[in-house]
């Protein structure tokens, strides 16, 4: 079958690689229909997430047909339409258990790596290094996904692949940073990155009582994006100060609530902390650029949350702390419990309450993937999302 | 173990205390050490002498201030001195060659000494009071199950291949015996009955090799209630001793198959079993959790060949 495969730091191609078989009773096989590339691909496109390595199958937003099942699988049969959220979870271990999916126990059979490097192992995820389990990734013709009676949601009805594909990771990842914020009456929420991640924790945070969501960004586009669709205050950092700005807009409180969507590859007004971040990033002493994060706790309110969801890898240097513990600032943080959020959001695009493919701004073959992934790196012709059919 | 803890202890001591008398007359008179040795004919010979003396000077400090097992420094010395003697025998005759051959024979003496004090410190380091086996090790994880259940799971012993990666079969021979067959480095296999030591429903299980068998071991594995909601904290104690003893382990360990981590995988692939029923297996990695071959995984594609690989 076709592959979008991980070559190198800045190269990705399509390549024929054996079909994936099942391997396990639990397993079944997807024909996959229709894919996205995430903003969090671009971090290992980049090869800023360790433990890459060439040959990779990339791609963890994917939905399409059951073709083959696995002996032990109930839930689903040959031609069910699933959308397939990118965490892999058991369901059978305590985080399962207790609603926190993106931290499955049991999903990731590298956990002893990824315990070297962060303490504790995450859920393994599809296409997303071998530090999180070395699991083909979806940008494919054909994928396997284990524990298929635990993650795979089944669309029933007439409901486009563009609706539901994000299901699996954007839409409940913006949706999950705006709920952990807790928003009540009143509070001000701000938004760091402005893609499609941040442009449904915006429409997210309205939906949760939000009387005002500010998207700080640096491409018109995108800003005009997040004004016209969702209602959001634009602030273009590369034309203004975003604190003095976030301040004037609060009459000097600070948003209540900051939302980092943007992860490890920021940037910043401030060259010379660009260049600072950028030299260290690049002689690999630092994992992060974590501009947003920075600035994220500086912005924030006294007493307020910060809601991090942007994608960061390994370690980062001058974070505020004293700007964070001083001001009794909560931190939240997560890859997304994907599983916990996919039927409520379903509900949510079913009412028409959320329109998910207003962030789609290309549509390309499979085939065309790594063009794709050059276009949404560098923000090319206006790419804000890029769609794979195949 | 105590009583050998201070056995090797007084060992390096004295070996410690010989280094620094040695030392004296080595600073003090390196021309008659030179003469002694037979190489008294060498300008260079005090030189070496007198650097010799600093170094065992070193020797003393580290084993008199240090842990036992800085006996390694002298074995280190050993080595040299032999070297150096072995590089002046041939250009030496008559009298001068049998001081250097009798001092050779002394330095080789020693060495012997030294290598059984660093092997016997290590061992102690490492014995079980009253285990078979120098070798002890010991692991543990949480499992989301009743402490009954986890415990049913293993004391099926005819199961434990399901989970641990070296264990080829458990068979059962008679009533409180099983016969293990278990995969050893570069291919080879290694095989024993033990019996059933202890049985203590939904707590613990304890067994231990009976005599005759390739490898002597122990073991107990404990079943308590995690606080609050959490399940069940399963703990494993081995003692055992491998095939070539520590130079066995240190030669399984340098092909990646460092005994603790095994311990580690296999409790992980159990907490998995025990879950969910089955070992988490990826394109990555088709064994499941397997630190030994974390290094030489392939790329996560699909590859059909290793699909029926199991753990």
């Amino acid at each position: 079958m076709k592959a979008l495969c991980w070559q190198a730091p800045g190269k990705v191609a399509v390549a024929d690689v054996p079909d994936p078989a099942l391997m396990d009773g639990m397993d079944v096989i997807v024909r996959v229909t229709t894919a996205a590339i995430c903003g969090s691909d671009l971090h290992l496109y980049s090869g800023y997430i360790p433990a890459t390595m060439p040959g990779d199958v990339l791609g963890h937003e994917f939905m399409g047909e059951v073709v083959e099942v696995g002996d032990e699988v109930t839930r689903l049969r040959p031609g069910d339409r699933v959308v397939v959220p990118f965490p892999i979870a058991c369901g059978a271990c305590r985080a399962c258990q207790r609603d926190l999916w993106s931290l499955c126990e049991n999903s990731n059979p590298n956990a002893a790596l990824a315990e070297k490097l962060m303490g504790h192992s995450p859920a393994g995820i599809f296409g997303y290094s071998h530090l999180l389990g070395g699991f083909q990734g979806g940008h494919a013709e054909y994928v396997r996904v284990p524990f298929a009676d635990v993650g795979p949601l089944k669309i029933e009805d007439d409901l486009t692949d563009e609706q539901v594909l994000f299901l699996g990771d954007i839409l409940p990842t913006g949706y999950m940073a705006a709920e952990m914020c807790g928003i009540r009456d009143g509070d001000v929420v701000a938004v760091w990155g402005a893609g499609p991640v941040g442009q449904f924790a915006i429409a997210s945070a309205y939906l949760l009582g939000a009387s005002m969501v500010i998207a700080v960004d640096r491409f018109p586009e995108r800003l005009r994006l997040a004004a016209d669709e969702w209602g959001a205050h634009p602030v273009n950092y590369a034309e203004t100060s975003v604190l003095e700005e976030l301040r004037e807009l609060t009459a000097g409180r600070g948003p209540d609530h900051c939302v980092d969507a943007v992860g490890m590859e920021a940037h910043t007004d401030v060259s010379l902390l660009n260049a600072y971040d950028k030299t260290k990033h690049l002689a690999r002493l630092e994992t992060e650029r974590p501009h947003a994060l920075r600035q994220a706790i500086l912005a924030c309110a006294n007493g307020g949350t910060v809601s991090v969801v942007g994608v960061y890898g390994g370690l980062s240097d001058k974070i505020p702390t004293g700007s964070l513990m001083n001001r009794s600032i909560t931190v939240r943080t997560g890859q997304t419990h994907v599983h916990r959020y996919m039927r409520p959001l379903l509900e949510r695009v079913r009412r028409g309450e959320i329109d998910p493919t207003v962030v789609i701004s290309h549509r390309l073959p499979l085939t065309e993937a790594p063009r794709g992934y050059d276009l949404f790196k560098h923000k090319r012709d206006g790419c804000t999302k890029v769609v794979l059919t195949t | 173990m105590k009583d050998r803890h201070r056995a090797h202890d007084r060992l390096a001591r004295a070996l410690g205390w010989a280094s620094l008398g040695l030392a004296v007359p080595l600073l003090t008179a390196p021309n008659r050490v030179a003469r002694a040795t037979g190489a008294d004919d060498s300008p260079a010979a005090p030189v070496v002498i007198r650097t010799t003396g600093v170094r065992e000077l070193g020797h003393a400090a580290a084993l008199l201030a240090g842990p036992p097992r800085m006996v390694w420094t002298r074995v280190a010395g050993d080595v040299v001195d032999l070297a150096v003697i072995a590089l002046a025998l041939p250009g030496r005759d008559g009298l001068r060659r049998r001081r250097l051959a009798v001092t050779m024979a002394g330095v080789g003496a020693v060495t012997v000494l030294d290598v059984y004090a660093a092997v016997d410190a290590r061992r102690a380091n490492q014995f079980g009071a009253g285990r078979p086996g120098p070798l002890k090790l010991s692991a543990s994880i949480t499992v989301n199950r009743d402490p009954s259940e986890a415990y049913a799971i293993w004391r099926d012993f005819e199961r434990l291949p399901s989970f641990m990666r070296h264990v080829r079969s458990v068979t059962p021979r008679g009533d409180r015996l099983w016969h293990w067959v278990v995969s050893a480095p570069i291919g080879r296999t290694v095989e024993w009955d033990a019996e059933l030591t202890g049985d203590d429903a939904g707590r613990r299980i304890s067994w231990r090799s009976v005599p005759g068998g390739d490898v002597d071991n122990s073991g107990t594995v404990h079943f308590a209630p995690a606080s609050g909601e959490r399940g069940t904290e399963v703990r494993v104690v081995l003692h055992y001793d491998v095939p070539g003893g520590m130079v066995g382990t240190a030669l399984a360990t340098a092909v990646g198959e460092e005994p603790e981590q095994q311990v580690r995988d296999d409790l992980r692939r159990f907490k998995q079993v025990v879950e969910t029923g089955r070992v988490t297996r990826s394109d990555a990695m088709p064994w499941g959790a397997d630190a030994a071959r974390q290094a030489l995984q392939p790329a996560a594609q699909p590859h059909p060949d290793r699909v029926d690989e199991r753990p």
